[in-house]
């Protein structure tokens, strides 16, 4: 109703506004009518202002939605459907268990820790419990939204940044463990990582940060630490029981896929909804966005054509997503060529990465957490310093060089910068959660449990049960 | 009283059934299987690892009949199934010491 209003009001001013101009040309007393024009100009200025929040409003509280999209079912899916049946429920529940339990750690004092003023590393208590956390701006982040949106939306990435890290450890963990595991990696790793690119004073933040990076929806933030720690993670905990001699194929190459499509459109709401408004930004990450998961879906495709002769469904979808990864950090600053450059770049890179590196290594990265989100994030990361400018995102101030193309090539040292804090704080942060939860509770399932299927022994139910 | 067990690719199991039918073969158990034998698996390739599948799909079915449909019932389903390929499958044949109706406790060959 008030967003009628406020169109409906528009309209009279619109057609009274003239007919009092030329009123103004013959009046006997023009003194007497300039208040009221002055009045109506207010009340005009005004209502634009409000159409253009209530459409910001709209966007992000879509956004917000979308990306929830994509850890609820997009990932439960994507994953779900890549692990063996019996283990279905229990990674489709790792990720849920990550929208109950990050929530509530978000709401008592995750978004305070990484949103709220600070020091350079993490924020402060201010809004301990969402103290203060109410339905007006906060100027310092974004200026058209209720503060309660942009949490809100925060509060998304902060859900699907551990649940990205699952895919490592899949079809190994224990259920206890991995909750445990993962609400502290919420606190101690992702909370400090958020606040230094996005939060004020943050040691990344783009404005006024000590490295700025540009960082434009978490390609550091959530792809490089979550991938970073996946890596950490399954080198710890070891490989599966049958790694790598014991076929493991998908259970479920529909249910990825449909997953997989899912990541995508929700992805508009990951990066356009970064953007932080309804605005031709949103429209530049968006198109940005589609271009390079299409050509990072065409770039693996045809890597792997070549390499085994045969385009799989896997590959396309998992280009896809690669791309999406590699796109994050750069999609409201490059242009749309450099971006489908972007995705074939990371189509290629992220496919190496997966086929030769991993076997190389030998390392157990179950779902390629690390092959794709690790790997694709620090790329995107550092393509971003080359390809950003000031044409897209005059982030340094109108007329500013923003990155190599606008001639500022120190900027994918800052970039670098942001890249070598984010691996770091990956690391050791999840090194030493890892090692104090193994030490109380234990991480790894029984070797009996293990085989039997985290469906059964972590859940006592069965994914499937067809014949029932 | 025969068993009959066939094994068969499962895109020859309308032929059979059919096959069977018009022999004037009514009661028949059809199972999904897996396996394989002298026929080569196939490969399956995720995320650019090569696998190896041989535990391929079959079908199998259960005939329990008299005597004497033996080779009517053996003719039906090698005529609907044989491609002259690798992988046609196996027809085994054994002897079946009792059968019953559940229904009224007939026993013997009427019980077929």
């Amino acid at each position: 109703m008030p967003r009628r209003t406020v169109r409906l009001s528009l309209l009279p001013a619109l057609i009274a506004f003239p007919a009092l101009a030329l009123a103004q040309s013959t009046a006997a007393t023009p003194a007497a009518q300039a208040p009221v024009t002055q009045a109506q100009i207010a009340a005009l200025q005004q209502a634009v202002q409000n159409a253009q929040a209530s459409g910001d409003n709209a966007w992000m509280l879509v956004s917000a939605a979308l990306v929830l999209l994509m850890t609820g079912p997009g990932l439960a899916l994507f994953y779900g459907g890549l692990v063996r049946k019996k283990n279905i429920l229990g990674t489709m529940m790792q990720s849920f268990a990550m929208i109950g339990l990050v929530t509530v750690i978000w709401a008592v004092c995750g978004y305070s820790l990484a949103f709220g003023h600070g020091n350079a590393f993490i924020g402060g208590f201010e809004h301990l419990f969402l103290r203060g956390v109410g339905l007006t701006p906060n100027t310092d982040y974004a200026a058209t939204i209720p503060e309660q949106t942009y949490m809100i939306y925060q509060l998304m990435f902060a859900i699907i940044t551990p649940a990205l890290i699952t895919g490592a450890f899949a079809e190994r963990m224990k259920f206890s463990a991995m909750a445990l595991y993962l609400s502290l990696w919420s606190i101690f790793v992702y909370c400090p990582m958020a606040h230094m690119v996005w939060g004020v004073g943050g040691l990344l933040n783009a404005t006024g940060g000590h490295i700025p990076s540009l960082d434009f929806a978490g390609g550091t933030v959530v792809h490089v630490t979550s991938g970073v720690s996946a890596l950490v993670t399954c080198i710890y905990l070891g490989k599966r029981i049958g790694y790598p001699q014991t076929n493991m194929p998908p259970h479920s190459m529909v249910l990825s896929f449909i997953g997989a499509c899912l990541l995508w459109v929700g992805w508009f709401g990951f990066n356009a909804g970064s953007a932080l408004a309804a605005s031709p930004l949103a429209t530049s990450a968006f198109v940005n966005t589609h271009f390079a998961a299409a050509a990072a879906a065409v770039g693996w495709t045809i890597f792997e054509w070549f390499h085994n002769g045969k385009p799989t469904a896997l590959g396309a979808i998992s280009g896809a997503v690669a791309g999406l990864v590699a796109i994050t950090p750069a999609s409201g600053f490059v242009q749309p060529f450099p971006a489908l450059l972007i995705g074939i770049i990371a189509g290629f890179f992220c496919s190496f990465m997966v086929f030769k590196v991993k076997s190389m290594f030998r390392y157990d990265d179950s779902l390629d957490a690390f092959g794709v989100h690790g790997a694709g994030g620090t790329l995107g990361a550092l393509l971003t310093g080359l390809f950003a400018t000031r044409a897209i995102n005059a982030i340094y101030g109108k007329g500013v060089p923003t990155g190599a193309i606008d001639g500022h090539w120190g900027q994918v040292l800052n970039q670098l910068g942001g890249v070598a804090v984010a691996w770091s704080i990956s690391i050791v942060g999840t090194l030493v959660l890892l090692f104090v939860v193994d030490r109380i509770i234990g991480l790894r399932v029984s070797p009996e449990h293990e085989s039997a299927g985290l469906d059964l022994s972590q859940h006592g139910e069965e994914g499937y049960d067809l014949n029932s | 009283m025969l068993k009959i067990e066939a094994v068969l690719q499962p895109s020859k199991l309308d032929a059979v059934k059919d096959a069977l039918l018009e022999a004037g073969i009514e009661g028949m158990t059809i199972l999904e299987a897996r396996g394989h034998g002298r026929q080569k698996g196939h490969t399956e390739f995720y995320r650019g690892r090569e696998y190896t599948v041989d535990l391929l799909p079959k079908v199998k079915i259960e005939l329990v009949l008299h005597d004497e449909l033996k080779e009517k019932a053996i003719q039906a389903i090698i005529g609907a199934a044989r491609t002259g390929r690798i992988g046609d499958g196996k027809i085994f044949v054994s002897r079946v010491d009792e059968a019953i109706r559940i229904r009224n406790d007939e026993r013997g060959e009427t019980a077929l």
